[in-house]
């Protein structure tokens, strides 16, 4: 007599059955664990966080020179901010410790190339999500909402209220920048200065060399703090700029499991205490915004 | 004697009272202006001492960085040197070559680098070699620029110095059997090397000052470092911060440049050396920038 | 190859920039120079010391920190310039200048004796044994290494992309972000402009070489 399922195929059967059990138990004690470092993370073979999680570090870029998002501290040699400590919780997400992560230094014409290139497995950089880099890489998040805004000499002596009345004066940014990118399009009567950095924007403004600087409000916040006698905000954010963090294009097992850290931060609380410790000593803390996944 | 000495006489008394005095006018001149452009530093506060502290106070960790970032510099400058020397020698024997199929190239490649700037070759590499399939970190991106750029000009002090080489020893190694490359690794390079020692250590120097293009690839080098504390500390020690790393630049270059001085007056005892020095003073291949 | 034909503009003006602030700094330069040399060899030793201390300093000084100070500094002691063009023509002046002063003082040098001696025989004063005598000679042996100076100048002026000089180099910094495709055509297309500059120079140098030994 024939049975219809034959020895070799149950005992198959139940291996499978087995196996399913075991990922389901171990994904979701993945799941309960908070926003410190998961002791060991279970991903499916093959994605982007099961080779990270396996090789037990990750490359991160980040800016090295943006006070409260992505600071060198040139003793420690270690970069500080709210970007470093969004860049350390998706890390204790994948079971890195923050002494295994390698940080590189990112600079805005960088941060394609470099992902491209798997230079890096994420950039977290002040990363203004926009159509135009969705065309090479992919973004997760976004983890913040900044703004371009203005920022003038303490007092504002020319009466800057916004980008309009940046007409025929001489403002500053950083050459190949997208908020410089955004004067030469839309506000074509505005003189353009460019440096390669923001810090000799705000030496310049400074020595009354230029009229006013422009980038994210974030970054020219950062500024101010470090000197608040010389500078201040016009307060009058003219563009959205979400940041997000960049990865690989296509990657979008990796792209969802940041954008559930991610979302998973905003909820425990982790994302306003980032916040707190870094930024938030000259900006108050926000609401988070919402993830995209597009 | 030199010209310049010939050409105005000895001063007599008279002359030598209005030297004294314009000596001591121009002096207090120069005191006045220095004094002016303190005042000036002073009064924007620049003169602060707590502004100058975090250079000599360890806690903040200003020298030992700077210091740090010197080694790192010397680290590159030296192996850039090293790797420039090699390849310039053979770019130097390949210019010097019978066959036009290594003659005209080698002289295509001296050409080209020697013809563009050395910032736009720096920022290149770091830009175009991913591209291009080769991965580097930025220690040897800086490397590769800066190596490319010295090998072409140390090449030509390379080919100047053995073009400068008595004859006869050429014609006497060959009378003994020696094959071209032969003549070339055991008589004329060890001769040349030598004799171009203090243009060499020149472009070492020049190498140095070159190192501090390294900023715009981000490598921590001493310009570098120093723009870190600027944006950690704030601008306020802008010019403090950057007076300091003039002043490593300076004291560096300075030792290496007495170095240079000292070799140079050992060879000018050596006359074949001081026409070879001097053809390369008027082809200006002692580095000038 | 679109990145520099979509941006000939760009690049035309960025050539002429580098065309023209290393034409106002090697005049600086020169003049600059040619004062050093004068001070250097003058019995006045404030004048001359000051001449030595000048040229130590700024040789063994990186032109980005020498730019740097001429951008920045200069407004801290009350002297700034409103123009960044002009300042990094002040800074590749007053960086080149040492070399300048060197080369006219080897030139004076390298002038036999005897000319100089024939001339104070003849009762010539200082100025004009320089001016008649002296300086023309010179000026033969002075033309290739000045020339090479000033070339060396020219590629120093890409410094200026960092210190809000719309040059070559800013415009191809600029083009590459825009464009991350085609960097290296870009870079082929900055290598080409300043290779315009150089070699012509070159050419040029040797040009003139040739003529003066035939008035010999």
């Amino acid at each position: 007599m024939k049975h219809i399922f034959g020895k070799r195929t149950i005992l198959a059967g139940a291996a499978v059955a087995l196996a399913f059990s075991l990922a389901a138990c171990s994904s979701d004690g993945a799941s309960e664990s908070d926003a410190a470092s998961v002791a060991s993370p279970e991903f499916a073979d093959g994605t982007t966080m099961a080779d990270i999680a396996s090789a037990g570090s990750i490359t991160i870029g980040t800016k090295f020179d943006q006070p409260g998002f992505g600071l060198l501290n040139p003793s420690s040699n270690e970069p500080e901010g709210f970007d470093v400590e969004i860049g350390k919780m998706i890390a204790g997400q994948l079971g890195i410790a923050p002494e295994n992560i390698t940080w590189v230094e990112s600079v805005s014409a960088n941060r394609e190339p470099f992902i491209q290139e798997g230079k890096v497995d994420l950039v977290v950089a002040t990363y203004t999500i926009n159509d135009d880099r969705k065309k090479v890489i992919s973004f997760a998040g976004p983890y913040y909402q900044a703004g371009q805004d203005i920022m003038v000499a303490k007092g504002n002596p020319l009466g800057i209220t916004g980008p309009d009345d940046l007409a025929g004066k001489n403002v500053c940014s950083v050459e190949g920048s997208t908020p410089a990118e955004n004067i030469r399009t839309n506000y074509p009567e505005a003189q353009l200065t460019l440096f390669d950095v923001y810090s000799k924007c705000a030496e310049a403004l400074k020595n009354g060399q230029v009229d006013a600087v422009t980038t994210d409000n974030v970054i020219l916040l950062g500024i101010i703090f470090q000197d608040p006698e010389s500078f201040e905000m016009v307060n009058n954010p003219f563009t959205e700029e979400p940041y997000g963090i960049g990865v690989q294009l296509e990657d979008t097992d990796f792209r969802s499991f940041i954008n559930d850290s991610l979302e998973q931060s905003f909820a425990d609380g982790s994302w306003a205490s980032a916040w707190d410790s870094t930024a938030g000593a000259f900006v108050a803390t926000p609401q988070p915004p919402a993830v995209n996944r597009y | 004697m030199s010209t310049q000495t010939v050409l105005f006489d000895e001063l007599g008394p008279r002359g030598k009272k209005l030297v004294r005095i314009g000596t001591y006018i121009g002096a207090l001149l120069v005191a006045i202006l220095i004094a002016l452009a303190g005042l000036q530093l002073y009064n924007e506060g620049q003169l602060e001492p707590e502004r100058w502290e975090i250079l000599i106070n360890p806690d903040s960790g200003v020298p030992q960085g700077l210091t740090r970032a010197l080694f790192a510099t010397l680290r590159v400058a030296l192996i850039a040197m090293v790797i420039s020397m090699i390849l310039g020698t053979l770019l130097s024997a390949g210019r010097l070559s019978e066959h036009r199929w290594v003659r005209i190239p080698t002289t295509f490649i001296v050409q080209f680098f020697r013809g563009i700037p050395l910032l736009l070759l720096i920022f290149f590499s770091y830009l175009a070699l991913p591209r291009l399939g080769i991965s580097l970190d930025l220690f040897w991106t800086l490397i590769v620029g800066l190596t490319a750029y010295n090998m072409a000009v140390l090449g030509e002090i390379f080919r100047a110095g053995i073009l400068s080489i008595d004859k006869g020893q050429s014609e006497a190694a060959y009378a003994i059997g020696m094959r071209k490359s032969q003549v070339m690794v055991f008589v004329l390079v060890p001769q040349a090397v030598r004799r171009m020692l203090p243009a060499i250590v020149s472009q070492l120097v020049t190498l140095l000052k070159d190192t501090s293009l390294g900023f715009v690839i981000g490598y921590f080098e001493l310009l570098r470092q120093g723009r870190a504390y600027v944006d950690y500390f704030g601008a306020k020690f802008g010019l403090q911060i950057y007076v300091a790393v003039a002043l490593f630049y300076i004291l560096t270059n300075l030792a290496l440049s007495s170095f240079a001085r000292w070799l140079e007056k050992r060879s000018r005892s050596n006359p074949k050396a001081t026409k070879a020095l001097g053809q390369l003073v008027e082809d200006d291949l002692v580095p000038i920038d | 190859m679109n990145a520099i034909v979509e941006n000939l503009d760009l690049f035309r003006s960025g050539f002429l920039t580098t065309l023209g602030i290393s034409l106002l700094g090697g005049l600086l330069a020169f003049v600059l120079g040619g004062i050093l040399a004068t001070f250097r060899v003058s019995p006045f030793r404030p004048l001359s010391g000051l001449s030595v201390l000048y040229v130590e300093t700024v040789r063994n000084t990186p032109l980005t920190v020498v730019w740097f100070f001429m951008v920045f500094g200069l407004p801290l002691v009350g002297l700034g310039i409103g123009s960044f063009f002009i300042a990094g023509a002040l800074a590749l002046g007053v960086y080149t200048a040492p070399f300048v002063a060197e080369v006219i003082r080897s030139g004076i040098n390298s002038v036999s004796l005897g000319q100089a001696e024939a001339a104070r025989s003849i009762g010539l004063t200082f100025s004009q044994s320089l001016r008649l005598v002296v300086l023309p000679q010179a000026l033969r042996t002075v033309v290739p290494p000045l020339g090479n100076l000033w070339i060396a100048l020219v590629k120093n002026s890409s410094i200026g992309a960092a210190f809000a000089v719309t040059e070559i180099t800013a415009v191809a910094t600029r083009l590459s972000n825009g464009f991350p495709g085609a960097v290296i055509q870009i870079f082929v297309g900055a290598a080409v402009a300043y290779l315009l500059i150089t070699l012509t120079s070159s050419a040029g140098i040797a040009y003139l070489e040739k003529k003066a030994v035939i008035l010999r």
